[in-house]
């Protein structure tokens, strides 16, 4: 099996995928991706940490028509994972709002963005309904 | 009529919708002499001016001085997505306040026709090997697979999560909102769009992102408009004329998002919206009750129903049972987007913020023809540019 590589920096991968953020160690804000200050207090230091892997759905739209190259329909959404949102896409749920409800509790889920020409896989993640 | 009051002595919008023939210097231009021949005064009596346009290229406000005339005053170039008319006027207001210039001209413009969805921008993959990029360390575009980057996604999610927050939404209702905008624009010869759509067109239109439809999604299309304002010293030493058209900015604001959990994931448009509304209603010493008309940044139709109660129209959560009762339509009781808003009047995005301070301005001076608000006093224009920055001006009608 080759090398994988996360779509982005803040997906951990192996044994147990998860996400990771940047947090102020002055008032707890959380980021994907780095700050030279907290945008909340001000403080210069951060530690990493893990986001829980599920969450609640909060806010979601159904998407029809999106930048070229972008497969559509997909689902967007924010999911409140204990308290940090993060935003991703809804996977392995039917694409209508009857499927999809704000309030709908969901979980990380991950899948392959393909394989490059040296054979390493990227992996993506996403959320999909929990049970 | 004190002395430290800044006022609106001339005020122009362009039909709103296709200019082919126009370029932007052509359509900023026309605006520009419009609001100029309307206060009764030319560019030999400006003293300072501010131009935006997002689209329009680099140095819009010297470009257009080459068209109108140029005469050395100070040009502020500025852009803040769509409350960029909003923070121009705001230039000039504060220009004006700080004794720098006692007459000054805002002006914004857009060629937007045909330009189709607008989005965030995602990366194009290039395939060869992934290779980690940008902030994130991306190897691919985010766009669309960590969710979306569109602005109708972008405002879907914020509508649907009032809904989530406060209940009593449902795409019929988002929809309802719109079909009142396209009634209202019937009335406008200045919108892009006049006709008239029934509930079940604008359900049954092309999705754009769930629950909005196209026809619920701002229209891109072509225009401007431009402001003259004056210091109360200087209008006071004008024609009868003058000072009776003048309408006065009570209220000029401009804010930004401050910092909360989940702002930086999904645009939070309540907040600064909720805080420039509280400034605004401060400075002006008015309530929302007060207010006789209100336009808003509907840029989607989702969007509207959350600033409802961002400015305070109704009760905190009540939005959809404010929109319910009928309030917001033209012979309601307090009229939002009589023009027929960014849904059917058009959204140049630069000039948005300044032809709906040109709508509130019209209603005032009881010029507004066959969309007239009978005996409007007092009148509030707000935009919103995501990233994020929001406009509120509160305006009134000349005592005299």
């Amino acid at each position: 099996m080759g090398q994988q590589i996360a779509h982005v920096d803040y997906l951990r991968l192996g044994d147990d995928p998860h996400l990771v953020a940047h947090e102020c160690l002055g008032c707890g804000a959380r980021y994907f991706d780095r700050r030279n200050a907290c945008a909340g207090c001000f403080a210069t230091e951060f530690r990493s940490v893990d986001i829980p892997k599920s969450g609640e759905v909060r806010a979601f739209t159904i998407v029809s028509l999106a930048a070229p190259g972008i497969p559509v329909p997909f689902v967007a959404a924010v999911v409140d994972c204990g308290g940090t949102s993060v935003r991703g896409n809804l996977i392995n749920v039917e694409l209508d709002a009857d499927h999809v409800t704000t309030g709908m509790k969901v979980r990380l889920a991950t899948y392959s963005l393909g394989v490059d020409e040296v054979g390493t896989e990227a992996i993506a993640f996403a959320f999909e309904p929990l049970g | 009529m004190a002395s430290d009051d800044i006022w609106i002595l001339g005020i122009t919008m362009t039909k709103f919708g296709k200019h082919p023939d126009k370029d932007t210097i052509d359509l900023a231009s026309e605006a520009v002499m419009g609001a100029l021949a309307d206060g009764e005064v030319t560019m030999g009596d400006m003293g300072v001016m501010a131009a935006g346009s997002l689209m329009g290229g680099l140095g819009i406000g010297q470009a257009l001085q080459k068209q109108v005339g140029q005469t050395g005053i100070p040009v502020y170039n500025v852009t803040n997505a769509c409350a960029t008319g909003a923070t121009a006027l705001r230039t000039v207001v504060m220009s004006i306040k700080a004794g720098e210039a006692d007459m000054g001209l805002a002006v914004g413009v857009e060629k937007l026709a045909g330009v189709g969805l607008l989005s965030g921008g995602g990366r194009k993959s290039d395939g060869g090997t992934w290779e980690p990029r940008g902030r994130f360390g991306a190897v691919a575009p985010v766009d669309g697979r960590i969710g979306t980057e569109t602005m109708p996604g972008v405002f879907a999610q914020i509508g649907m999560e009032y809904g989530h927050r406060y209940g009593g939404t449902s795409f019929e209702l988002f929809a309802r909102i719109s079909e009142k905008n396209h009634a209202h624009s019937t009335l406008n010869p200045f919108a892009a769009y006049q006709k008239r759509m029934s509930l079940e067109e604008i359900m049954g239109d092309v999705m754009i992102a769930f629950p909005n439809t196209r026809p619920m999604c701002s229209a891109n299309c072509d225009g401007a408009a431009a402001a003259v304002l004056v210091s109360g010293a200087k209008l006071k030493t004008l024609s009868p004329t003058q000072r009776r058209r003048a309408v006065k900015i009570a209220a000029s604001v401009l804010t930004t998002d401050p910092y909360e959990e989940a702002c930086q994931v999904l645009p939070n448009v309540n907040t600064l919206t909720r805080n420039a509304a509280r400034m605004a209603y401060e400075q002006a010493g008015v309530g929302p009750e007060d207010l006789d008309l209100v336009e808003l940044h509907d840029c989607f139709a989702t969007a509207e129903l959350v600033h409802y109660d961002n400015l305070m129209l109704c009760k905190e959560g009540a939005a959809a049972d404010f929109f319910n009762s009928g309030a917001t339509w033209r012979d309601g009781a307090l009229p939002v987007n009589v023009s027929g808003g960014l849904q059917s009047k058009g959204h140049p995005i630069a000039a948005t913020g300044i032809a709906n301070v040109w709508e509130v301005a019209t209603h005032l001076r009881a010029e507004a023809g066959d969309r007239q608000i009978p005996g409007a006093k007092v009148g509030l224009a707000h935009v919103i540019g995501l990233g994020s920055a929001c406009g509120v001006h509160i305006l009134e009608r000349a005592a005299a």
